[in-house]
């Protein structure tokens, strides 16, 4: 009886387990979204110091030319602008995601309108080995191969954007190529079936239905690209050339946030002025990524396709 | 012209633009064996690296990238796992779930670099692991939490919803039935995940360079005593990955044959992902062949 009583009033064996179960599964959710939490916190405690702490003016952060933290105008206020590293990380991100789509729509419509079979078969292991290659094999291969030509085919000495923006088209391409096929796929066959049915081409079916009906997850595909390239340190490092100076021409040697980083946190004493300048530059490229985030929230919502 | 005509052209250049990038792919790839291969060697693979001299071969920023690499996996997979077993089996629909899935995807999408520099701020610095293995394959496991959450995740929704009814109506618990009924199903999926991360855990360097640190002291691979500083098993020592040590020969380049060695510690980097990603492939199809009866 007291048995029979204690099974009907306690948690049996396995519900135990499972209540552990989902605490234990609950527990890992939670710690990446402390982990979330923390990066977000300590980056931007680190990276507006220099704003507090160091009394720079944010403006002038933003806008003034002259990148060199540790030594002071005849103000008496540190050479911190960090309009250069902006303008060449914004320029080699713009540039590359300009070239890599055309190719991208290519790739992305050989695979699902023109061949989808033998395409597919074909091209998915191509992407898989382009997203695959480490980053500092393009750098090195950039190095090797792709300043040398510009080199020698447009002068100067071939660091720059051109070259950082020829790397990054590279390693942007797979990332576009692979999210728009997802989205080609996602529209609709009868769209396709009734343009045809109308008579239009392939083309022209790709052209005026499939390419319009797609070109939310397009976008989608175009802003993840640039968020790679906006990212990607050691790549661009290696072949742009690391001068802090606002980028005069395609071939001038020049910097981005993410180049800056890489080369001048070891350089820098925590807690002083030069360290959280850098630090600055760490919240930007952090809050220019949260951007691209809500960008591709925002067309998500509003692009969801009739189906 | 006619409609035929210009159909037959934007075919043709669709076809010229994927030639081009096809093109690309194997010139990479073909530059990188080519050049690189020459210099690989059993000499090149196993003998430490030299600063100044000629002659300096990749064997220790080998061993370390291999073990960070399994270091890594260790600690991220039962986070991972447990990550995505709640979020697909368990989670309600709420706000709290919801919070959490857009921190997964905003940490998906952060940089590198970023996540190098708050493991270099947290644990270097705050805890003092100092440039360490330990700081590196932690601020690697921040980088590879979302990717391989989200695969277990998508694994786990590829069973069907039948097997979760069938063990629920034996009577099993839920938790009974993910870890009996569920994951087992799920396994080849989260296997083929794994790897893939592996690859690109492999190739990582943007991360590591402040938190593993750019030094490779020297090992004594007689030593297995993991408490020992010369010991390779020594998760406090700081240790330059292959990745690394590429990155940091071309921008320093005091080696004279710096490019040599980086062409041959790309070609080595270069094959590891390529097996990574057909060994993923080949299981992921063997696999799946077994488990569904098709040829």
């Amino acid at each position: 009886m007291e048995d029979i009583k204690r099974q009907l009033t306690h948690s049996s064996k396995a519900t135990k387990q499972d209540r552990y179960g989902k605490a234990i599964a609950f527990f890992c959710t939670f710690l990446i979204g402390l982990l979330v939490v923390s990066i977000l916190y300590l980056v931007a405690s680190r990276g507006l110091a220099t704003f507090f702490k160091d009394h720079v003016s944010v403006w002038d952060f933003l806008t003034k030319q002259n990148w060199n933290p540790s030594q002071v105008d005849k103000n008496g206020s540190p050479l911190v602008g960090a309009l250069p590293m902006i303008v060449g990380s914004f320029s080699v991100t713009i540039f590359s995601a300009v070239l890599a789509t055309p190719f991208a729509i290519a790739m992305a419509l050989f695979m699902t309108e023109i061949e989808p079979r033998r395409g597919t078969k074909f091209l998915q292991p191509v992407i898989e080995l382009l997203v695959g290659i480490p980053s500092v094999v393009y750098g090195f291969v950039g190095l090797t191969i792709v300043v040398p030509v510009v080199r020698t085919v447009f002068g100067g000495t071939g660091f720059g954007i051109l070259s950082g923006t020829l790397v990054l088209f590279v390693m942007v391409l797979p990332t576009i190529t692979s999210m728009y096929v997802d989205s080609l796929r996602a529209v609709p066959r009868f769209y396709r079936e009734a343009s045809l049915a109308l008579g239009a081409t392939r083309w022209q079916t790709i052209y005026k239905v499939v390419l319009r009906a797609s070109i939310p997850g397009l976008l989608t595909a175009i802003i993840f690209g640039m968020a790679r390239a906006f990212g990607e340190a050691l790549a661009v490092q290696m072949v742009i050339g690391n001068a802090s100076l606002l980028p005069h021409n395609l071939i001038s040697p020049a910097s981005t946030l993410t180049s800056v980083l890489t080369t001048g946190m070891g350089n820098t004493v925590m807690g002083t002025l030069p360290n959280n300048a850098l630090w600055s530059l760490a919240l930007i490229l952090l809050l220019m990524s949260l951007c691209f985030n809500l960008i591709v929230r925002y067309i998500g919502k509003k692009g969801r396709m009739a189906k | 012209m006619n409609a035929k005509k210009i159909d037959k052209l934007a075919t043709a250049i669709i076809g010229f633009l994927v030639g081009v990038v096809v093109l690309i792919l194997v010139a990479l790839i073909g530059y990188i064996l080519v050049t690189g291969l020459p210099h690989v060697s059993w000499h090149f693979l196993t003998s430490p690296s030299q600063s100044f001299l000629k002659g300096g071969g990749i064997g220790d920023q080998l061993f370390n990238s291999l073990y960070l690499l399994v270091l890594t996996l260790l600690i991220s997979f039962p986070i991972a796992l447990g990550a995505g077993i709640y979020l697909f089996e368990y989670a309600p629909q709420n706000w709290v779930t919801s919070t959490i899935r857009v921190a997964i995807e905003v940490l998906s999408s952060l940089p590198s670099v970023v996540v190098g520099l708050f493991g270099f701020l947290l644990f270097v610095i705050e805890f003092k692991l100092g440039f360490s293995i330990l700081s590196g394959a932690i601020a690697l496991t921040f980088f590879n939490l979302p990717l391989l959450t989200r695969s277990v995740e998508n694994s786990l929704a590829s069973v069907p919803k039948l097997q979760r009814e069938a063990g629920l109506a034996l009577g099993f618990s839920r938790w009974q039935t993910v870890l009996g009924v569920i994951f087992p199903e799920a396994l080849p999926g989260i296997l083929t995940a794994i790897i893939l991360s592996a690859g690109r855990i492999f190739g990582e360097a943007a991360a590591l360079i402040y938190t593993a640190g750019q030094s490779a002291p020297i090992l004594n691979f007689s030593n297995w005593n993991p408490l020992s500083p010369t010991s390779p098993l020594n998760p406090m020592r700081p240790a330059e990955t292959l990745a690394v040590h590429i990155w940091k020969i071309n921008s320093e380049g005091i080696m004279p044959d710096a490019s040599a060695v980086s062409a041959g510690a790309s070609a080595v980097l270069i094959l590891a992902v390529l097996i990574f990603n057909f060994s993923a492939r080949w299981l992921g199809n063997r696999i799946y062949r077994k488990v569904t009866a098709s040829k």
